[in-house]
């Protein structure tokens, strides 16, 4: 019998993060990569630590952003390796169930990501958590989650594309724009003190981003993936 | 576009001939002046053509002759730009999500995933096809592809008539009743050769319709009853 929707993105996460784990290459080129591009902010900007700290919340999502460019990628590359979609489309496996499966394991894997990198960020920029580590740990899923969204569903469409990595930067950032600036002043908020009550109005933007985009996701991915 | 001749049109005598295994009388699959095109290109052009349940077929045609195409289209994993497909007197398009638990598909790519091991491939697709307790199943493929010694190596150390044989062993566990096979004998040494003969004999057995598109024109001919022969995505004789 055919597994339900639920089991069937359970298993495609499963396999995901099962092949994460046993190479660990993604994971730790994106983090390499990230604390790079922190690195260069900071240098470039020079030892103004109150400048530093002001634009810190924006530095660490540009960060985990063009990191992420890296880790939708390689998520899609691994399907398109040995035509292994197709071998999931005819198992059968439901489109929008590879969708979820992809995307929250993509979501998973950015905020590893985050995780890692916010410490560091931390120190470099010299920042202090004024709304509770709770509340950024919060922000940083939901700021991921509304990468990965769109993040897979153009990573499938840019997949078969000859110039798939310029292409997939291209196509995403601009639909991420309200996502990114959502996740930053939030970020910002949280890590500098929130006295006018501000970080809500924030999150309700980005909680409506990933609605709209897991939805669009949902209902688009099998038009991406499906030669009909 | 030239209309291929309506010899090998749906009920055809000549596409029922009768060999070894088990013969329904609905066919396996009709196709029905399908074409398809890739950009400007006519990969197959109106062919017509219908198989019985329980037959086997071989494909056979040059390189872009349009034999992949054609099996890409009857394992759904594509769709015809014009006519329409039929399996097992179902829909392509209308049931192709009940029709992909009964095709199986040997590609020339082997649909499997380099950091996963020999076992984890195929346990990923017992999984999504539901397939309860599925460790002795895939320990059984294992063993009858001749990989079982290798069930945790990573595919990505695989020689390329390893993967094949893996590939097969995927093919095998998902049982189809209509078998499509491109190229099996590609990448396989002569003992692989020999295996793949005796499983495709086996699959006959159990009443498995099965398509087998190669170059290896005499092993085709001794496996199945009926031929196609494609030239430049149409039938130039069966």
């Amino acid at each position: 019998m055919t597994p339900g929707l639920f089991s069937t993105v359970v298993t495609v996460i499963h396999k995901d993060l099962l092949i994460e784990w046993r190479t660990r290459a993604r994971i730790n080129a994106l983090v390499f990569f990230a604390l790079a591009t922190l690195l260069v902010f900071s240098f470039a900007l020079g030892p103004d630590t109150v400048l530093l700290r002001k634009n810190a919340a924006g530095y660490l999502w540009l960060g985990i952003l063009f990191a992420s460019v890296l880790s939708l990628s390689e998520s899609m590359r691994i399907e398109t390796e040995n035509l292994a979609l197709d071998g999931l489309r005819l198992a059968p496996t439901s489109p929008r169930a590879i969708f979820l499966g992809k995307a929250i394991g993509n979501t998973v894997m950015l905020w590893v990501l985050a995780l890692v990198v916010t410490p560091v960020a931390a120190a470099l920029f010299d920042l202090s958590v004024k709304e509770g580590v709770a509340s950024l740990f919060g922000m940083l899923f939901l700021g991921c989650a509304a990468i990965s969204a769109p993040g897979t569903l153009y990573a499938a469409i840019a997949a078969n594309a000859r110039a798939r990595d310029v292409l997939l930067p291209l196509l995403l950032f601009p639909v991420l724009i309200p996502g990114l600036l959502a996740s930053v002043k939030g970020t910002a908020l949280i890590l500098e003190g929130d006295p006018m009550h501000q970080v809500g109005s924030w999150v309700g933007l980005l909680a409506a981003f990933n609605v709209l985009y897991w939805s669009l996701g949902f209902a688009l991915f099998p038009r991406v993936i499906e030669d009909d | 576009m030239e209309t291929t001749s309506g010899r090998w049109r749906s009920g055809d005598p000549g596409a029922r001939l009768v060999g070894h295994g088990p013969v329904a009388d609905s066919p396996a699959f009709e196709v029905l002046d399908v074409s398809k095109r890739f950009g400007a290109r006519w990969a197959v052009a109106r062919l017509t053509y219908s198989l019985p349940a329980g037959q086997s077929l071989l494909l056979t045609g040059h390189n872009g002759s349009g034999k992949t195409t054609l099996l890409r289209m009857l394992s759904t994993a594509t769709f015809p730009t014009l006519g329409s497909m039929r399996i097992f007197g179902r829909d392509t398009r209308e049931h192709r999500d009940a029709l992909r638990t009964e095709v199986g598909l040997l590609s020339h790519a082997s649909f499997l995933y380099e950091d996963l091991t020999a076992e984890q491939n195929l346990a990923l697709l017992a999984r999504l096809m539901g397939l309860p307790n599925a460790g002795p199943a895939v320990t059984s493929m294992l063993e009858r592809v001749g990989l079982v010694e290798r069930t945790d190596s990573p595919v990505r150390q695989f020689s390329a008539g390893m993967r094949k044989r893996l590939a097969i062993a995927r093919l095998l566990l998902k049982a189809p009743k209509l078998a499509l096979l491109d190229e099996p004998f590609g990448e396989l040494d002569p003992a692989g050769i020999t295996q793949m003969e005796t499983l495709i004999r086996e699959l006959q057995t159990r009443g498995t319709t099965i398509v087998l598109a190669t170059h290896l024109v005499e092993q085709g001919q001794a496996l199945t009853q009926a031929r196609l022969h494609l030239e430049n995505g149409r039938v130039v004789s069966a």
